[in-house]
């Protein structure tokens, strides 16, 4: 069976998949964090830049992100290989999804309790740091996790783009195996299952874990 | 340390408006050190903005406030250095959820005035034996009845040893059977000679502890005046009419 035959090719796909995942992750959520504080600073630039490459990269079709970092940089002069351009495209895209989770998050803690920590002679930092985003956790991993799985889904684009991930090695072995399309392209579907089921039971099993009582 | 009657905190002709709401209209005020002040007046007067203003919770449009001879500083570290020093309890208690009771105290004197975690529990565990709950100190926010809450939140401000207490209708949220154990506790610190400027409608707490009330009314101070002299004897029709609402009943 086609799926068997080529198990390697797809385990080395999977891996790549796995890489961009994890690569944007690492970037993305670390940049989506410091967005979301910039969005809730009290200093109103850091609020507008935030604002803006939220509302830009959210509402730009991430194949657009690609062809950005792919042509465009490029063309500028930024040559960079393959591998980073895509993770860069796609960190530039996730980040802001990654911070409104974390917004929506943070707003879900009542107003009062950033007031008493203030109170108290905390700064800002110490604010979000030690009192908004603990509270602010339970709430925030389930869209988390959610951006995680598109996230996984969306890696597929860099398929289109020179990298050897999942969707790409189901093109190469289509054209390969053109009688056995259906089985191919449920090989490439199981591999992402493999991914993004675990993540949703990861979801719930943390959101039972964490929980605050108010 | 400045002997009592030393100008503490001074309001010089502080404006703010919500829109075209003037809820804060040329007000000025000082409060001497060790003076307790009952700020009180109908909803809507401005009463809370102005207690929330002297810790810069809420901004202000013009005019100046300063605190100890310091106006406030805009933003930054300043400003969480001197708001260490001025204590606020809310309405709303707002002890932190995700803590316990006695971290809840102690996190501000470990966080903020960078004491060691010993020497932090020490000092918060006197500060709950005397507002009556040390022994709820492992328990959360959640597990405590309102009044209990509150006097936990009168604790984490103490902690932090401010020179100033401001209270926001600290009572407002409480059922009736719980409201005396926190006048009870504010009693107690006005009488050790603590500065306090207290939101509140509970007129026996003003009789008993204020040395002034301050009545205000759409945005301006109205009367400012002696207990007695205020509930006795009212100059202004809004104050007269006032009393005769809440005392009425």
């Amino acid at each position: 069976m086609v799926i068997f035959d080529n198990l390697p090719l797809y385990l080395e796909a999977f891996l790549q998949t796995l890489a961009l995942l994890l690569l944007t992750i690492v970037l993305a959520l670390p940049l989506g964090a410091v967005i979301a504080a910039m969005r809730i600073s009290p200093i109103g630039s850091l609020r507008a830049t935030a604002t803006v490459y939220t509302e830009i990269l959210r509402n730009t079709p991430l194949v657009l992100v690609f062809i950005f970092c792919f042509v465009v940089l490029p063309i500028l002069g930024v040559i960079l290989p393959f591998m980073f351009s895509a993770v860069l495209a796609l960190t530039l895209y996730t980040a802001p999804f990654f911070a409104e989770a974390i917004r929506s998050g943070i707003n879900g803690v009542p107003v009062g309790q950033a007031e008493a920590a203030r109170s108290i002679g905390m700064t800002f930092g110490q604010t979000v740091t030690l009192v908004v985003l603990p509270q602010a956790i339970r709430s925030v991993i389930p869209p988390i996790i959610n951006v995680m799985i598109a996230l996984t889904k969306n890696t597929s684009i860099a398929g289109g783009f020179f990298i050897f991930e999942l969707f790409n090695s189901g093109r190469r072995l289509v054209n390969e195996n053109g009688d056995q399309v259906i089985l191919v392209l449920v090989g490439v579907a199981a591999f992402y299952l493999l991914i993004t089921i675990p993540l949703g039971q990861l979801a719930d099993f943390l959101e039972r874990r964490v929980v605050i009582r108010r | 340390m400045d002997a009592p009657g030393t100008p503490l905190v001074v309001l010089d002709h502080v404006n703010k408006h919500y829109g075209d709401l003037h809820v804060l209209n040329d007000i000025n005020l000082t409060i001497a050190k060790g003076e307790v002040v009952v700020v009180i007046g109908p909803s809507g007067s401005g009463k809370s903005t102005l207690c929330r203003a002297i810790n810069r919770l809420e901004t202000i449009d013009d005019g100046t406030i300063s605190i100890d001879g310091q106006p406030l500083p805009s933003e930054g570290a300043a400003l969480a250095k001197l708001r260490a020093n001025v204590g606020m309890v809310f309405q709303s208690f707002n002890l932190f959820a995700h803590k316990t009771i006695l971290q809840n105290v102690t996190l501000g004197p470990i966080a903020v005035s960078k004491k060691s975690k010993a020497e932090a529990d020490g000092r918060a565990m006197e500060l709950l034996e005397r507002v009556g709950v040390a022994n709820q100190a492992k328990k959360m926010p959640a597990q405590l009845s309102g009044g209990q809450q509150q006097r936990v939140a009168i604790a984490r401000a103490l902690a932090m040893q401010p020179s100033v207490m401001l209270f926001d209708e600290p009572t407002s949220a409480l059922d009736p059977e719980m409201i005396n154990e926190v006048l009870d506790v504010m009693v107690g610190l006005a009488k050790e000679g603590m500065t306090m400027i207290v939101v509140t409608h509970e007129m026996g707490f003003a009789r008993r502890a204020a040395d002034r009330v301050v009545f205000m009314a759409d945005g301006r101070i109205v009367e400012d005046t002696t207990p007695a002299e205020f509930f006795d004897h009212p100059k202004s029709e809004r104050a007269k009419d006032f009393l005769s609402k809440i005392l009425t009943h």
